[in-house]
């Protein structure tokens, strides 16, 4: 049964996850704009971009290169139909690092010193979060008792009643991985703090767009993450949902304005840090009181 | 449709120029003329960028470096040449090291004098450019098709 | 049953001939024809022995034999005469008196204690054992296999006129087959520990082959840690003797689980013994140390044997670590600061084979933590981890073996292009690198079963270190696998020299690896719920059937990308790679410098000396866990009613 719920879930989140993430893309970039004083671009542009992506022509380092990146925006759908089918938390975790494995191996496969350096930050990045994240499932399941997303509609109110600190955790590596600046050391979407392109140097053409849609996908997800800590089985929690995604959204796009770039070393020991206090003393909390 | 049009991603070379006109195509691309109304973003990145701009005159130094950002990006690709130095070498255009103008390297598609190159006609020159790419975007297209 | 007890006997004794034979056959293509017949045999005969007795529960079997306690005794003492011979040789101290104290120990338990002592059932087998025997047979009889032609290899690269011991290598690796196989069958104790003593000293001569004077340093500190371990299973032996009353190690089980405050300090020692033959932090540079040998025997020492006895005892004794404190602290802490602290370090290593002993170390910590914890969820996580660690370590030793010899290095970064130079040997490294830390591979798998046995047991501590260690983890191998990745041109193919049978134990292995994981779901159901269901009264499994369904799914894209989609034709236009400026040669990264002369770029790995350094990490795990198995011994001394 539960197989073909998360099929359906894939098949469905393929199709809504990427017009989802390309209109918040719009907006992010509208919003930033707005912060700098300028008008921005259309709210399509994104999918223009992508659009255009996929009229290039098609020229690559390797055959390889693509072939990984296709597996990574595959695994970030499975991801994406495992969380919003309501399927356990933990393996959707788990998938959609396997999708970070993908992105970060096209970009080795390459041999482009600047994609490696993009690509060894990139590993580093997922091993700065990768332990909240851990920590966010586990403190999940104490809150529910379950690892499936879809005990929270069963419940009598918000997780984050329970969880607030390991939201805030969350909160913080969130910008990690939405690439957000200070946190953008593999990847930055502003041209003047990166080297050249860093991860997707040498992606071009149609593998560009695949990577976009890539990201996506896997910020409405992230998304879905953050909603998660705001649901319970009450109608009202749409509305808190709507308000919440809003505000952090928008918070993301305030930091990525007013922070430059941080150093590796701030990154790896301030994610960490907050790992251990903010989820390590929350699950202590859950389990001994 | 094509879509090349509306989202002209653009790598900034500069040759040998005075940097007058770079100040100015950096002018372009910062809020006050706000180029990403139009999709316009500057890339850094030869394989991801559709627009060119070059800007000076090329020299026995640069023109390897010239061509290789043109052979690395990826088609339709659309080449501006930035000032009048960038056009036709300019004021240096005899100097015993200046080869001439960007076109004595690769093709250019959009020709912007002044010295400086003022904002306005920098933005004059890209929507001209992306004109243009959409036309080769277009043959392209019908190139496929055919074959 | 008859056919399984034989069977359970010529497992044990066949490898023994063979040995035997190996050692007086001196020419290359006999021997080939030797350990190819006997290798296929004993898997064979393994495998056949699992498929009759296929989700069978403890199956004892009446077998007692005088002679065959004084064949132990007898087989001791030759094990201590060889270790004092050879530290008399090499006047290594230490070595020698822990072998004499061994020998005197035994010796006064056997004709003081153990005396009245009988056990009616001296073997055994239930479904833990038979996924072992899998895994000694299958794994370990491929790594047998595979030496033939590394073998062939190593010796060509010794110096002209080196002696040639390959008849000794080769009748110590099915010695060691024969000693495991005593480990996980016999259910007498004192046999167990004659098997656990044969493995000690078979790894002390395969790691000591070269007599280079580093093997031989780092064969004695094998030799001392683990004749260390095997006191503390001595002290077990008299603690059975004297307060528990039986040598029978089920018996024991059954007695430790309702009693645990009579056999605290009999499980404590012998979970010390555990923790020494599994290299555990503070014992964790024998296994280091052990990477001189040559490859076969890190494959042997690290998959399928040797330090599998030290943590299939330790998964053998949750049920008791389940309701006895002490031990089960100890158990927990070692293991889970290992797992951290040696993930941590491997980030910090660029040795290819250093990189497998910390993640070995590491993962062996996990499946200690799991024991520790003793639940029925972890003891399923512990049996996973310890199958899809074998073989997926197996694999990856065979494939770093084969590579060093082809690229005459076993750096990581010299690994640069392997996937140009050595595609096939490539795409199975790579294969074992994704099982062993990325789901939806089997390794993964398990670690989110034991993940979800610490939260359900309330291990916050465990829980916290293994969302770290799995973070660092993810590093080590991601950048590794980022270096093979890397593809460049056509250099030239390096890979046409590897070994027919150096190919076929590693298609073995990888094959394994895939159906392991693709049908996880089946061998949970016929290998390893059936122990747990015969200990616990319950399955076990705590991950639902349809994600592991799913992960098989996955598994299977995985394994179509690498080995179908990557590497396909190309489509479109190829580029060289961006470098600012003027490229002079795509492919070998050199571009015009600032002189117009050519400079060449280059990227190494990224190994965080200053936060993961050996230097800072490897005293902290020392100190703390020699201190928890200081502070478990004091409590179970005691906790224990009558001790001497």
């Amino acid at each position: 049964m539960s197989l073909i719920t998360t099929l359906v879930g894939t098949l469905l989140f393929a199709v809504l996850g990427p017009v989802v993430g390309c209109l918040l893309a719009g907006l992010d970039r509208i919003v930033s704009a707005r912060m700098q004083g300028r008008v921005g671009p259309p709210l399509l542009q994104p999918y223009y971009d992508v659009r255009k992506l996929f009229e290039k022509e098609r020229a690559s380092v390797n055959s390889a290169e693509r072939v990984y990146v296709a597996a990574a925006l595959l695994f970030a759908l499975i991801a994406g139909g495992v969380f919003f089918s309501g399927g356990n938390l933990l393996l959707c975790v788990f998938v959609i690092t396997l999708s970070s494995l993908f992105f970060i191996m096209a970009a080795y496969s390459t041999r482009s010193p600047y994609a490696e350096v993009g690509a060894a930050r990139e590993t580093l990045q997922v091993m700065c979060y990768e332990p909240m994240v851990l920590l966010m499932a586990v403190a999940f399941f104490q809150a529910t008792g379950s690892f499936d997303v879809a005990a929270v509609l069963d419940m009598p109110h918000p997780v984050v009643c329970t969880i607030g600190l390991v939201f805030l955790g969350v909160l913080f590596i969130l910008t990690i991985k939405l690439r957000k600046s200070p946190f953008d050391l593999a990847l930055s979407h502003h041209a003047h703090q990166e080297i050249v392109r860093g991860v997707t140097t040498e992606m071009s053409g149609p593998t560009l767009g695949l990577v976009e849609i890539m990201h996506w996908c896997e910020n409405v997800l992230f998304m879905g993450w953050i909603a998660m800590f705001f649901v319970w089985g009450s109608p009202l929690s749409a509305i808190a949902v709507v308000a919440v995604v809003a505000l952090v959204y928008f918070l993301e796009i305030w930091i990525d304005n007013n922070f430059a770039r941080v150093k590796w070393q701030f990154m790896f020991k301030s994610a960490w840090l907050v790992a251990l206090v903010a989820g390590g003393v929350n699950i202590a909390l859950l389990a001994f009181l | 449709m094509a879509f090349a049009s509306k989202s002209p991603w653009v790598i900034h070379y500069d040759g040998s120029s005075c940097n007058g006109c770079d100040i100015e195509v950096l002018a372009t691309l910062c809020p006050g003329f706000d180029g990403e109304r139009f999709g316009v973003i500057n890339t850094g990145n030869p394989k991801h960028a559709d627009i060119f701009l070059v800007t000076g005159s090329v020299n026995e130094q640069n023109i390897g470096v010239v061509r290789e950002i043109y052979e690395q990006m990826l088609e339709p690709k659309v080449v501006v040449a930035c000032g009048i130095c960038a056009c036709s070498g300019g004021v240096f255009h005899d100097c015993y090291n200046v080869v001439g103008g960007v076109d004595k390297a690769i093709p250019v598609d959009v020709y912007a004098p002044g010295c400086a190159v003022r904002p306005e006609q920098l933005i004059d020159a890209i929507v001209a450019g992306v004109a243009k790419l959409d036309e080769k975007s277009a043959a392209m297209k019908a190139a496929r098709k055919g074959a | 049953m008859e056919l399984s007890l034989g069977l359970l006997g010529f497992l044990i004794v066949f490898p023994l001939v063979v040995a035997a034979v190996l050692l007086v056959v001196r020419q290359e293509a006999p021997r080939r024809v030797v350990v190819i017949a006997a290798a296929v045999v004993i898997a064979l005969a393994s495998v056949a022995l699992v498929i009759m007795n296929l989700g069978a529960s403890t199956t004892l079997f009446e077998f007692q034999s005088e002679a065959l306690d004084f064949v132990c005794t007898g087989v001791s003492a030759a094990i201590a005469a060889v270790v004092i011979g050879f530290a008399v040789r090499y006047k290594n101290l230490w070595a020698a008196v822990l072998a004499a104290v061994q020998i005197a120990g035994t010796l006064v338990l056997e004709f003081v204690f153990a005396h009245e002592i009988e056990v009616p059932y001296g073997l055994y087998f239930d479904s833990l054992s038979l996924l072992m025997t899998l895994i000694i047979g299958v794994v370990g009889s491929g790594i047998c296999v595979y030496a033939l032609g590394y073998m062939e290899d190593f010796q060509a690269h010794e110096p002209e006129g080196a002696p040639d011991r390959r008849p000794l290598f080769f009748a110590l690796m099915f010695a060691f087959l024969s000693a495991m196989y005593v480990i996980v069958f016999a259910n007498n104790m004192e046999w167990m520990f004659t098997g656990w003593e044969v493995t000690t000293v078979c790894s002390f001569l395969l790691i000591g082959y070269t007599r280079t004077d580093e093997a031989i340093a780092n064969a004695f500190r094998q030799i001392i840690m683990n004749l260390a371990g095997g006191l503390g299973f001595l002290v077990a032996l008299y603690s059975c003797a004297i307060t528990v009353g039986t040598f029978s190690f089920l018996d024991f089980l059954v007695i430790g689980a309702n009693n645990p405050a009579l056999v605290t300090l009999a499980a404590c020692a012998l979970a010390f013994a555990g923790i020494t033959k599994a290299a555990q932090m503070p014992f964790q540079t024998w296994l280091l140390g052990a990477m001189v040998a040559p490859t076969p025997t890190s494959a042997l020492l690290h998959s399928s044997t040797m330090v599998k006895a030290g943590v299939f005892l330790l998964v053998k004794l949750a049920p008791i670590f389940h309701v006895a404190p002490a031990p089960s602290v100890m158990v927990m802490l070692v293991g889970g600061i290992t797992f951290a602290l040696c993930s941590f370090m491997a980030v910090s290593q660029s040795n290819a084979k250093r990189v497998l002993a910390y993640s070995t170390i590491a993962n062996l910590g996990l499946i200690c933590a799991c024991a520790g914890v003793g639940t029925p969820e972890a003891v399923w996580a512990a049996s996973f981890l310890i199958l899809f660690h074998a073989v997926a370590k197996s694999l990856l030793f065979l494939c770093v073996g084969t590579a060093e010899h082809h690229i005459g290095s076993r750096d990581i970064e010299d690994m640069d292009l392997l996937f140009d130079r050595m595609p096939r040997l490539a795409r199975f490294m790579m294969l074992g690198i994704m099982c062993m830390f990325i789901a939806p591979f089997g390794m993964l798998m398990a670690k989110w079963a034991t993940l979800v046995s610490f939260v359900d047991s309330g291990q916050v501590a465990l829980v916290v270190i293994l969302a770290f260690g799995s973070a660092a983890t993810f590093m080590f191998w991601a950048k590794w696998l980022g270096k093979l990745a890397g593809i460049a041109g056509e250099p030239e193919n390096v890979e046409a020299t590897v070994k027919p049978t150096e190919w076929a134990s590693l298609l073995l292995m990888a094959c394994l690896l895939v159906l392991g994981c693709v049908f996880l779901p089946v061998v949970s159901a016929a290998l390893v719920e059936p122990y747990i269901a015969s200990v616990y009264g319950v399955p076990g499994q705590d991950i639902a059937t349809d994600n592991l369904w799913l992960a098989s799914i996955c598994t299977v894209v995985v394994v179509l990308v690498l080995f179908a989609g990557v590497g396909a034709r190309q489509r479109g236009r190829r580029v060289d790679v961006y470098l600012a400026g003027v490229s002079r040669d795509g492919e070998a990264r050199s571009f015009q410098n600032a002189l117009s002369g050519t400079a060449e770029a280059s990227a190494r790995n990224w190994y965080m000396e200053s936060i993961f350094g050996e230097a800072r990490i490897a005293p902290v795990g020392v100190v703390f866990n020699a201190l928890i198995i200081v502070a478990a011994f004091a409590v179970s001394f005691v906790a224990t009613p009558i001790v001497f």
